[in-house]
Order: C-alpha cells, then structure tokens, then sequence
C-alpha cells in the first residue's frame, strides 16, 4: 500500500479585475510610489468565495479527469466566507456535482486555512476512506480603506485533488511539517468588516519564524537541502517577504520566481501560496522537487515538499495556466473598486 | 425568488442540467416535463454544453428589483453549442466588446442576493471566450 498522497489535478481562478496600487495609494495621499506590490486582483461585483472556489474547483476536475462524484470530501480555506452560518463548501460541492455523498467543511486559519485543508485530504486518501479529496485556498481579501492592507488585500484561489500516489498523479507529497504558537499578529472580530493588524510585529515574530521553522523542521526531518528543490513557494503578502524569507531559507530567486506572483495579483490571503504552486505546477518537469510553505496570521505556517511525476506533461493543455489568467485582465479605478468590494454602504 | 423556489431549481442553475425528449431529440433548458415538438412526457435529464454563441443581446439601465447594483448589465440569448437556446447575462464584459456570433463560456456567479441578510442566489453567466 502507497504511504503518499497525489495531486490528480489542480485548477486556478484569477478574476480578471486589477487595480494598481498607485490607484489607491493617489486616494490616500500617498504619491511617492511607495507602495508594496504594483497591482492587485480584485472579484468582480458578482463573485465571492464561493464562485472563486467553483471556477478553480471546475479547472481541477478537467485537469483530473475523474468522475466529480468520486470525490469524497470538499474542504475550502479561506476568511472571505459569504455566509457566516451556512457552509460555502456544499454550494461549491453542489455545483461541481460531488453531492450528496460527499463530506464538506470550511476551515479557518488566516492566510493558511488552504494547506490545513491540504493536511485533512492528504490524511482522508492515505486512510483509504476516500478516493479523492478536494482542497480549496480561496479568499476574497478585505483591506480597511487607507489602511497598508487595502494595498495587498486581493481575490483568487486554487483547488487541488488529492488521491492515493499512483501513476495517473501529477505530483506527490514526500513530507508535511504544521509549526503553530498562538501569536497575534492579524485578527478579525466576530461583525467586523475589516481586520486589524499588529503592523511590523507580522514581520520577525510571526511570518518569518513560523515559515522558517516549519520549513527548517521539513528539511531536517527529510534530509533535504533547499538546493535539493527546484523550486520554492512561500506565503505572498506583498513582494518583500516572501523574497526575505528564500533568502534567509537559502533558496534563490530562480527557485521562487515561478510562484512569486504578489507584485501582479497581491494577497489572495489562503489563495496566496496554493495559486503560487499553481503556477509553479504549471511549469515543473517530471522529477523537481516542489517546496510549499503556507502561513497564516494567528500564527502558523504549514511546509509541504512535493515530487512531480510524469504526467504532468500531459495536463497542461487546454486548460490556462495561472500566467495566462494574470495576463487577461481589465483596470479599474477607485471609485468601481469599493462598489465592487461593497465598501459603500448606506 | 422564494427560497424554496431557488433550491428546486439549483441542478439547473448550478449545472445547466435540462431535458431531452427520448422520443425526438429535442432539448430544453429550463427543464420540460413535456416535449413541446412531439407531446411525449418521456424526457430525462441531460446535461448541456458550457459554449456557445451569441444569438442577440440587450443591455439593462432600469432592472427589476434585486439586480440594481449590477446595472448596466448585459441579458442574451446563448445557443449552446448542443443547439440548445439559454436567456443567461453576460459577464466581465462591456457592452462594446461583444456582437453577435461572439463565442461565450459559462462561469457560476452570484446572480442576486436578497439584502444583507438574505439568501444569495448562485447560477449561471456567460462569458466571452479570450
């Protein structure tokens, strides 16, 4: 019996709306073009999660090739839940035909609510209760007006099919490590719309010793190197620390250049890495060494290490890659952006 | 739209689930229970093509309750590329950027929602194909 779990498939979603962050930043008063990535993606006033989740969930099942009532469980990561008492992942399950015998949950951890679901697929397949499981990092990003967030806080996710390693999987997962403490960086109060921040302490104490541990404890327990890696994904809220943290880690900006798609979509918060190893699937080679490494505010960070097989070069097409979604898109200025996001109310 | 309403119809809305008259051929989107060509009750369920082609289009300054946030908006007939005809909006596009004959997919938006604390209403829009 196979002791890995397998990606079977993967999609991607990327509204097509953009705002550049100069934009916001002219409202606010900030024009000395100090800003920290240069545009963001933003839902369009008819999407949320739910449908973020549908289109990449949609990718994911063509890429697989599976009958979507094989899959066992729908688990979606995110803080962008429309309803705050009515699962988002039986809408999502409902829409890409995995009910009724389905299990679905939608799970909360700031930024890293996506690889959480990664761990309960990867655990569903190994025990061999489920054929295919499906994990979903989407969000919908809210930034309070004229606060730093407002620059980075953007819409996207990505869906993954996991499965027992197997021939027909595109990649398999060698090694998982989760590094949790209960550090308060980032939150959101029960009725509030916009979260608050512990500014430069979401910096040193947080991102950055959470993704270094999880990702030293993986190396170590694996034996791995970062040059063992072809490439590396890390958690993106903006372009300087997911640079930093290869940097300190040891990786190189070829490692993560693929997945480094901040300064181009911003944060799409539980999307953020997942549509990075996207777009790092898109263009892997059989044999490279994938790593993942999550975090989210509260604290923790989940670090993942995957293998892609052969396949992988028969997924592709026709199905667009995360580099052709960014490239289809349309600018829109302030004043449609806070209509879009429903920052207008009455 | 009651709530009951909009739950009775999710198959169709979610996964643009029609009928085929067994008997002829003919498909129907909203789902028949009668076929409208040959009077036959023996029809199933049959899932339909995601593309298709714009057959004409208008474009809505002055909606009907619900859909006031989403003005101007674009209303079409589709024809699936299974030959079905679907009224559905279109979506992520101006009015300029489509005509008729332009090839459209289909994508699952919120369609409305009932205020702040109401049900949000999912289905189906077309979009045009880049």
């Amino acid at each position: 019996m196979t002791k890995e779990a397998g990606i079977i498939g993967y999609g991607a979603y990327i509204p097509i709306y953009r705002i550049k962050a100069c934009e916001i930043g002219k409202i606010w008063g900030n024009y000395n073009g100090h800003v920290p990535i240069m545009e963001k993606a933003v839902a369009g006033i008819d999407e949320d999660l739910v449908t973020i989740s549908v289109e990449a969930a949609k990718y994911a099942i063509r890429r697989a090739k599976i009958d979507p009532k094989e899959i066992g469980a729908v688990y979606i990561g995110t803080e962008s839940k429309p309803y705050a008492v009515k699962p988002s992942g039986t809408i999502v399950a409902e829409a890409i035909g995995a009910t009724p015998l389905v299990v679905t949950a939608d799970f909360e951890f700031a930024c890293k609510a996506g690889t959480e679901a990664f761990q309960a697929c990867i655990d569903h397949v190994l025990s061999g209760r489920i054929k295919y499981a499906m994990a979903i990092g989407a969000d919908t990003a809210q930034g309070r007006p004229g606060d730093q967030l407002e620059y980075t806080a953007a819409s996207g996710g990505a869906a993954f099919i996991f499965t027992k390693r197997s021939n027909k999987t595109l990649a398999y997962c060698e090694g998982a490590v989760s590094f949790v403490t209960d550090t308060p960086d980032f939150w959101r109060r029960a009725h509030e719309h916009y979260p608050m921040h512990a500014e430069r302490f979401t910096g040193e104490p947080a991102y950055f010793y959470h993704i270094i541990n999880s990702v030293k404890t993986l190396m170590e327990n694996m034996g791995l190197k970062p040059s063992d890696f072809k490439y590396a994904v890390f958690h993106q809220p903006n372009t300087k620390f997911p640079v930093k943290v290869a940097k300190k880690l040891g990786f190189t900006m070829d490692q993560i250049k693929p997945g480094l798609l901040s300064p181009y979509i911003g944060n799409c918060y539980a999307g953020s890495s997942l549509v990075g190893f996207a777009a790092t699937l898109d263009v892997a080679n059989p044999g490279d060494r994938i790593l993942l490494a999550s975090y989210g505010s509260g604290a923790g960070s989940d670090a993942f290490s995957f293998v892609v097989q052969d396949i992988i070069l028969e997924k592709r097409n026709p199905i667009p890659s995360v580099r052709d979604m960014i490239g289809v898109r349309k600018y829109i200025d302030y004043s449609t952006y806070v209509k879009f996001r429903g920052k207008i109310r009455a | 739209m009651s709530v009951p309403r909009y739950w009775r119809e999710i198959p169709s809305r979610y996964r643009l689930i029609g009928s085929k008259c067994v008997n002829c051929g003919k498909t129907y989107f909203p789902p028949r229970r009668v076929c409208r060509e040959c009077g036959s009750v023996n029809l199933e369920e049959v899932k339909l093509s995601e593309q298709g082609r714009i057959i004409t289009w208008a474009t809505v300054y002055d909606p009907p309750r619900g859909f006031e946030k989403y003005v101007p908006y674009i209303v079409a007939i589709v024809e699936l590329d299974d030959g079905t005809r679907i009224m559905t909006q279109i979506t992520d596009c101006e009015p300029d950027e489509i005509q008729i004959g332009t090839r459209v997919y289909a994508v699952f938006r919120k369609i409305r929602e009932e205020g702040e604390s109401g049900i949000i209403y999912y289905g189906y829009k077309f979009k045009p194909l880049k």
